[in-house]
This record gives C-alpha cells, sequence and structure tokens, in this order.
C-alpha cells in the first residue's frame, strides 16, 4: 500500500482518509497509520500547495543560480550547502553532478532583491568560487503540473 | 435502378447506442460513463515513435503480416506472460485492432451453417461477424449469480455436432468478469472431449485486479492448438486510435487468415506497428500506473454501489462494473433513459451487449475519479427518488 498511497498524495494531497482508504481498498485506520508512520520517518516532509504566482497581482521573480564551491575537508559539500539553504528567500538546493556544483533556486519580489542576494551574501562566501544567476521567464510545467493547461473536451464517441 | 443491398447485411440491426450519444453531446452539463475506451493519452514515448516513423519516412506497407520485429516483440510478450511460444514467422499476424482479428479469424474457420457459440453479455461485435462469416451463432446467457463466468455445464448443453468454434471473451465487456485458471481448466476437458476450437478475445488481458494475471486458455495443457488469441494494443496502452491488434495461433489458420488480411486490408497502419514495438519493449511501467488508477476507480465505485444498496457483483477485469438495477422494475433500456433524462448521466444499458444483460447497467470507470464521484452522486439521487 505505501507506494501507491504515496503516489496518490504527491498528486492530491487534500484528497480525505476516507477516499483514500476506499481507494486503496484498506481501512481508514491502516492508512491513517501509514501516513503518521510516513511522517515520522521523513518521507512525507511536507504538504504544500502548488500556486501559479504569476496569475496574481503579487511579485515574486525566480532564479535559479549555478554555484561552484570548493568543498570542504572533511565535510564535501555539505557544511556550504546548509550555510546556503539556511537563508529563508532560498527555496531549494541541490548538490548537482557535472560543470557546476550546487543549484540553487531563489524566490524574490524582485531583480534588485536577487542580485543583492547574490552579491553580498552568496558571492562572498568563502568557499564559493563563482555563481551564474538565470532568471526564470515563465513556468509552463512545475511539479509534474501545466500551468497553463489547455481545456481538452472528451472527445470519445464510441460506447462500446 | 434499386440500390443492390446484401440479405445478410440488411438482417443485422444497426447497434443501438449511439442515440445516448447523440443526447449527451446536446445536454450541457451531461456526464457520460458510456465510452469503451482508456481516458489516458497514449504514453508519451509510444507517440514519440509514431512521430519518429513519420520523420524517417517509414509511410510504405509493412510485409501482410506485419513488421517482423513486432512480430518478435509479441512472441516474446505471450512467452513471457503466458510461457506459450509463437513463431513469429507464421504463428502470429499484426491486424487492425482486435477487431479485425475477430472478423477474418472467423471467416477463416467457419463453413456456412456451423455453429459458433457466444456467451452474452458480451462484446457487440461476435455475433454480427458471425452472420457475416456464414455462421449460426449459439448464445450462452451468462448468469450473474455466477459472476458471468461460463460455466462447465452451460457450455456442455451448448454444444450440438456443428459446433466449431466458441468464442471465449474474457476479461469481459460489459461484466469485468473474469475467467481463472480453474475455471478455464473445467471448460478446456469439455472442449477437447468435443474437439472444437476456441478464439480467446483478450484484449483486456493487462487489466486485471485479482491476486493472479490474467490466465489464457491457450496455456492450458492441449489448448494451444486449439486456441486463436486475439489481443492488442487499444486498452493495455491507450492506443484505440491507433488500430493495432494481433492473432496468435496454429500456422495452418493463421496462413488462412493471413490471405483475407492480404486481400483486403492489406497490411496494419505502419506508423501504429513501429509505435507498438516502444510499447512492447518500454510500456510496462505505463501500463502498471494506469491499472493502478483503474483499480482506484473500481474500488471507489464498488463502495458507492455499497453504500447506496446496489446490487453488483465485484468485477476483476477490463474497466467496467455492471450493477443489477431489477430493483427498480425497469428495463435496463427505461432505467438507462430515465437516468440520462433526469440526472444528465449516461450509461449503457446491459441489454446492448445481449438479452442476458437485461436488467444490468454498463459503468465505464474509464473517466477521472472527479468525474465518477459526480456521477455517483447524481445516481445515488436517482436511486433514492426511484425507491421513495
Amino acid at each position: 500500500m505505501r507506494e501507491e498511497l504515496l503516489l496518490v498524495i504527491e498528486k492530491n494531497s487534500r484528497i480525505d482518509l476516507k477516499e483514500l482508504a476506499v481507494i486503496l481498498g484498506v481501512s481508514e485506520e491502516d492508512v491513517l497509520n501509514e501516513l503518521q508512520k510516513l511522517e515520522k520517518e521523513g518521507i512525507i516532509c511536507g504538504y504544500h500547495t502548488l500556486i501559479d504566482w504569476d496569475k496574481t497581482s503579487v511579485e515574486k521573480i525566480n532564479a535559479l543560480i549555478e554555484v561552484r564551491v570548493t568543498p570542504q575537508r572533511g565535510q564535501g559539500f555539505d557544511h556550504i550547502a546548509e550555510r546556503i539553504y539556511n537563508y529563508p528567500e532560498v527555496k531549494s538546493v541541490y548538490l548537482i553532478s557535472g560543470a557546476y556544483d550546487l543549484l540553487v533556486t531563489l524566490e524574490q519580489k524582485s531583480l534588485k532583491e536577487i542580485s543583492a542576494f547574490v552579491s553580498d551574501k552568496l558571492s562572498t562566501l568563502d568557499s564559493v568560487l563563482s555563481t551564474a544567476t538565470h532568471f526564470i521567464l515563465k513556468k509552463y510545467k512545475d511539479h509534474g503540473t501545466i500551468l497553463e493547461k489547455k481545456h481538452n473536451e472528451d472527445e470519445r464517441e464510441i460506447m462500446i | 435502378m434499386s440500390i443492390p443491398i446484401s440479405k445478410t447485411i440488411q438482417d443485422i440491426k444497426p447497434s443501438g447506442i449511439r442515440k445516448f450519444f447523440d443526447i449527451v453531446s446536446e445536454m450541457k452539463d451531461a456526464i457520460s460513463l458510456g465510452v469503451g475506451e482508456p481516458d489516458f493519452d497514449t504514453p508519451w514515448h509510444i507517440r514519440d515513435e509514431g512521430i519518429y516513423a513519420f520523420e524517417k519516412g517509414k509511410t510504405f506497407y509493412t510485409s501482410n503480416s506485419g513488421l517482423k520485429d513486432l512480430r518478435i516483440e509479441i512472441s516474446n510478450y505471450i512467452k513471457h506472460k503466458q510461457g506459450i511460444t509463437y513463431c513469429p514467422d507464421g504463428e502470429i499476424l499484426v491486424t487492425v485492432g482486435g477487431s479485425e482479428a475477430i472478423d477474418i479469424g472467423l471467416r477463416a474457420m467457419i463453413n456456412a451453417g456451423d455453429e459458433v457459440i457466444i456467451p452474452q453479455p458480451s462484446y457487440v461485435s461476435y455475433e454480427p461477424c458471425a452472420r457475416l462469416a456464414g455462421a449460426k451463432p449459439v448464445i450462452i446467457d451468462l448468469k450473474a449469480e455466477n459472476e458471468f463466468r461460463l460455466t462447465p455445464q452451460e457450455l456442455e448443453e451448448a454444444i450440438t455436432n456443428k459446433t466449431k468454434v466458441l468464442i471465449l471473451p474474457y476479461p469481459n465487456n460489459p461484466t469485468g468478469a473474469i475467467m481463472e485458471k480453474g475455471d478455464l481448466e473445467k471448460i478446456a476437458k469439455i472442449i477437447k472431449e468435443k474437439d472444437i476450437f476456441v478464439m480467446s478475445d483478450e484484449i483486456y488481458s493487462e487489466l486485471t485486479y485479482s491476486e493472479t494475471p490474467h490466465c489464457s486458455i491457450a496455456s492450458i495443457d492441449g489448448m494451444r492448438e486449439r486456441t486463436l488469441i486475439i489481443n492488442g494494443f487499444s486498452k493495455a496502452y491507450a492506443m484505440t486510435g491507433w488500430r493495432l491488434g494481433y492473432a496468435c495461433g496454429p500456422k495452418e489458420l493463421l496462413k488462412q487468415m493471413t490471405k483475407i488480411h492480404q486481400y483486403t486490408i492489406m497490411c496494419a497502419p505502419t506508423t501504429s506497428q513501429y509505435a507498438a514495438i516502444d510499447a512492447l519493449k518500454n510500456g510496462d511501467e505505463d501500463v502498471k500506473t494506469m491499472k493502478m488508477s483503474y483499480n482506484q476507480r473500481r474500488r471507489f465505485l464498488l463502495n458507492a454501489f455499497k453504500e447506496m444498496n446496489l446490487e453488483c457483483f465485484e468485477p476483476f477485469g477490463a474497466f467496467y462494473v455492471f450493477p443489477c438495477i431489477k430493483e427498480f422494475g425497469m428495463t435496463s433500456e427505461e432505467f438507462a433513459t430515465k437516468f440520462l433524462e433526469e440526472e444528465h448521466v449516461a450509461a449503457v444499458p446491459g441489454t446492448a451487449f445481449g438479452k442476458s444483460g437485461e436488467g444490468f447497467l454498463r459503468i465505464s470507470y474509464a473517466y477521472s475519479l472527479d468525474t465518477l464521484k459526480i456521477a455517483m452522486e447524481r445516481l445515488a439521487r436517482f436511486i433514492d427518488k426511484l425507491r421513495s
């Protein structure tokens, strides 16, 4: 049940307990126990909502920053990653294979704020060698969801 | 002048379901639970392979039997799933959907007056195709108390000295019934004793929800040489519009079928064949994901019926449920019509699939859970009104 449960709530975390139990073919109590276990084990890390902020009047600018760093003896990339992810404006930090080391995503209200973060905070960290900042112009698809979904009529006609 | 019309075709009635669709398309808030095809898009990597075939200019006929690589993949697939070996050269024919395979299979086997046993409720094409092939259809009315499985007694009673072929339609459209290995062994015993042949339509073979996967009757001892397996890509890979199916069986029969195919169809669509190779090679995960969704919807519907106190046996195959509506004292058609008029939900009356479908309704769950939820709210309201 575990994998199927995760797949269902990954797409819809608002589904209620009763419905989950019905579609998975188990009792509500089992679902609840499993959810609690998954939370405790840190497998479920949160229940978020996917918002297309572009459709609101709230200004938000997102940037991807490639960061090259010098790994530190005994701690590899973990220490510098922690220094970066502790800034609340940083949305995600990934260790990447290839031409650079860390991919940092950032959300701010303006270009100015992003550039201030990069020049004042990120670049000045001791082990950061270089940064390359890319601004996101438009989000087509996020977290597996197409944001500008075209409305598709059900065109299936044949009933038998 | 009078337009020439064949007597045989004139006597065959058109399918009566069309009118339901026409009403649905007129109603703004109507929900259809009527269709018999997946609601998923064909997985992108399969479509991509089709596009690639176009780009590469692979737009010619293939060999009559289908692309060799596709026949090899089909052979591997059946070997893997059922443990039976079919030679890609001569024992596998790629057709335009499973439907073509049904048609030419019957035409290749039947002499005028031969009897073809058709258990019903079942897919609407068997009877007309049997008639067009010159056969006399012999109908077995399957029973809800047997979960619409074919019993040995029912089969035995239907067999005469003119019986040539049994059509075995499992997993079943419209009932969702399946036949498990134990059921098939009992049937196989009679088939061997009476020396008849089986056309096993296994188009829904990937969509079963019981603990053991689908078992083909051809995998039972002594049955491979007397079975024609029909299968295809429509239901498992959500590829209905690609029109691609296949038949596997003894080479003597396949040789005759290939002649009809060659003279009437030439070959199945080339693009679809290239895409199908990819479906068989890389589509397992997609099938698994779609099947998981179908099973969730199936459980949802069965639970909804339970809450409404509506009688329904638990179906373990295809994507249909077949609830019983006998308590309301209406025919299936009356019920379906009233349900559509009053609640704007279309479901197919069981009688569309044979007279033994009387008293039942086919509900397809090739629809999103959200759609099914609204439909079940309306069904609950509808039957509450009928009961009060």
